[in-house]
């Protein structure tokens, strides 16, 4: 099958798609949504964060439709959010009140409230289990669910910051509550120097492999920051929205899953040292990603020449739609400007051309 | 048209704020008015920007006009055209003239366009400055304060090397005196016909939130020295090998079988019509 750009692009295109199917047909074996969404949940959540939409299903529904691709699953997601009118505005959640199912700290050895080390691979043997699990998934899901309906359920309690220790202890700077509408960067331009609210907005929905990347970068020596993740938790965060008829009262519409982390760094106070916090949040379980954002927000307040310090470099690169919709424009026809370039290379080749000046 | 999605695809509150951008970028003309630029089907970069002022404009009384690299049959034309009229009823042509809107990217039609069309340009890059400063917070303030020093430098400094402006495509212009503009990747060739038009051009860029315009009888000039004319693209000496016209812009191309070196419009309607007479 010819790639003509010129002629015969409808039929071109149609095959392409046609042969897609191809690809996306190769057993006859059923990927079910249930099971992409319940099964593969850390792609779902890396997907649901960087498309900024909390749909594990439509996340699942939108990596089966593109054979997994971390991009495009995010490039349907993003692009059907564009359809959907923004009815209302949740308030502000209180992470203090999570339902914590994971939550560590590496500055102290006990913290208030205690560490629950949750579930986390960081632990396994990452060793390939080339045998076959012989439990069918029937019966895996129901040992475990089992298992887990036999504890007796514990209470939930919120759970104190490990900064707000420190912060009693006069070790980290108190900032007034900041109520302000946070900017949304996905209705309006973002300006340089940004709002905080639109460097976390930006970052959350940052591409997790970019954003590891420069927070690497600057642990490497890019950077000034090597930072102490005072706590990390995992938990469900309950969503509510404002009571129309009475701005006392609000009203729950549900809960969602999110990782938050607070690195924690040295910094100058006159004279002497105190601590700084760089926070990062985002959907699901994607840790290294939060801390990555806590680390690069960290980094953004000490300007200098890396790369991990540039606000405006940091904020326009990391976006996975604009990203990989402007790497793969490379493939669209450039024949006028190529030509374009090839009049400007040639003509300043000529020998004994009239314009040596 | 697909009925589940609203008519030209985003909601009617998000095409009235694209239309207000884009009315203020119509009253400054060359000034870079920044939107709340939304997500679509199509890839960032391959003319979101540009199908969003098409999204916002459209009716059903338009007749729509697709082109990339001067061609209504280009894989990215064809896939635009298909979104639109995927969310649309809008009937599109091939010829410049029977149509209202004129999507494009990359050219500018050969047959000179009305002031009942309107030309929505594709651009990936909409900062003119960006070749001298990569940083957006200063090359704001270098527009503001009219500062294009820069740029003259550079003008100046491939004179110096090479003895010619290198700049291809994309050619930066002052509009009306007052701001500079990067008219898209259209080439040289295109250029002066910024100049003093009858339609309107508006520009969108998606991926960098941006809508600009030109509009009508508006003063565009390519910058150049006094002594250093603006040059086009020349295509001295060749013609199209199908309708042998010797004044349109050319594709170079080699011919699948022989290697051999040829050339044709870039302009394919623009050429059928010729070939048709």
């Amino acid at each position: 099958m010819a790639y003509v750009a010129v002629s015969g692009g409808k039929e071109a295109i149609e095959a392409s798609i046609r042969l897609l199917d191809w690809y996306r047909s190769g057993t006859p074996l059923d990927l079910e949504l249930e099971a992409i969404e319940k099964k593969l949940s850390l792609l779902v959540d890396r997907v649901m964060g960087e498309a900024g939409l909390y749909s594990p299903a439509y996340a699942a529904l939108a990596l089966r439709q593109c054979e997994g691709s971390v991009e495009e699953a995010v490039f349907l997601l993003r692009a059907y959010r564009s359809t959907l009118a923004r009815r209302h505005c949740t308030l502000p959640a209180d992470t203090a009140g999570m339902r914590v199912v994971r939550r560590i700290s590496a500055a102290f050895k006990d913290i208030e409230g205690g560490q629950m080390l949750g579930a986390t691979y960081d632990y396994t043997h990452r060793l390939i289990r080339f045998e076959a699990d012989s439990e069918g998934a029937q019966s895996f899901h129901d040992r475990l669910r089992a298992l887990c309906a036999a504890q007796p359920p514990e209470p939930i309690t919120p759970c104190p910051r490990v900064s707000d220790t420190l912060k009693r202890d006069g070790l980290l700077d108190v900032y007034a509550e900041n109520n302000e509408t946070p900017f949304d960067v996905t209705e309006n331009l973002l300006e340089f120097p940004a709002p905080r609210s639109a460097r976390l907005q930006t970052m959350a929905r940052a591409d997790t492999g970019f954003l590891s990347g420069l927070a690497y970068s600057s642990l490497r020596g890019f950077g000034q920051v090597h930072p102490t993740v005072g706590e990390l938790r995992t938990g469900y965060v309950e969503l509510c929205v404002p009571y129309l008829f009475d701005s006392t009262q609000s009203i729950y519409v549900g809960e969602i899953l999110i990782t938050e982390a607070e690195c924690l760094t040295e910094a100058d106070d006159r004279g002497q040292l105190k601590l700084a916090l760089g926070y990062g949040a985002v959907f699901g379980r994607n840790e290294n990603k939060a801390i990555a954002m806590a680390v690069v927000d960290r980094e953004l307040n000490h300007p200098g020449p890396n790369p991990a310090q540039n606000e405006e470099f940091v904020l326009t690169h990391g976006d996975s739609l604009e990203m990989n919709g402007f790497l793969s424009h490379l493939k669209l026809p450039h024949y006028v400007t190529f030509q374009s370039k090839l009049d400007a290379v040639r003509n300043t080749r000529r020998q004994g051309d009239e314009s040596k000046l | 048209m697909n009925p589940n999605y609203n008519y030209a695809f985003l909601d009617e509150g998000s095409k009235r704020e694209i239309r207000r951008a884009t009315l203020k970028a119509v009253a400054i003309p060359g000034y870079q008015v920044p939107f709340g630029s939304r997500e679509l089907p199509i890839g960032r970069g391959w003319g979101t920007g540009g199908i969003q002022l098409t999204l916002s404009l459209i009716g059903p009384e338009d007749v729509l006009k697709v082109i990339d690299q001067g061609s209504d049959d280009s894989v990215n034309a064809v896939n635009i055209k298909k979104f639109v009229s995927l969310c649309t009823d809008v009937p599109t042509t091939v010829h410049t003239r029977e149509a209202t809107l004129v999507q494009t990217r990359h050219r500018i039609p050969e047959a000179p366009m009305s002031n009942r069309q309107i030309l929505v340009l594709q651009v990936p890059l909409p900062e003119p400055l960006r070749i001298v400063e990569p940083r957006e917070e200063i090359t704001k303030r270098m527009h503001a304060e009219k500062d294009y020093a820069p740029m003259w430098l550079q003008l100046y400094e491939s004179l110096i090397r090479y003895g010619r402006v290198t700049l291809s495509s994309e050619y930066p212009c002052m509009v009306e005196g007052r701001y500079l503009l990067n008219p898209s990747p259209i080439p040289r060739f295109d250029t002066p016909k910024l100049n003093g038009s009858e339609c309107l051009y508006l520009f969108g860029a998606g991926r960098e939130k941006k809508i600009y315009a030109i509009p009508p009888h508006t003063k565009v000039q390519p910058l150049a020295f006094d002594d250093v004319p603006f040059r086009r693209e020349t295509f001295a000496g060749k013609r199209c090998r199908l309708c042998g016209s010797e004044n349109t812009y050319l594709d170079e191309m080699f011919d699948a079988a022989t290697g051999e070196r040829q050339y044709q419009c870039s302009d394919t309607s623009y050429c059928q019509e010729m070939c048709a007479k």
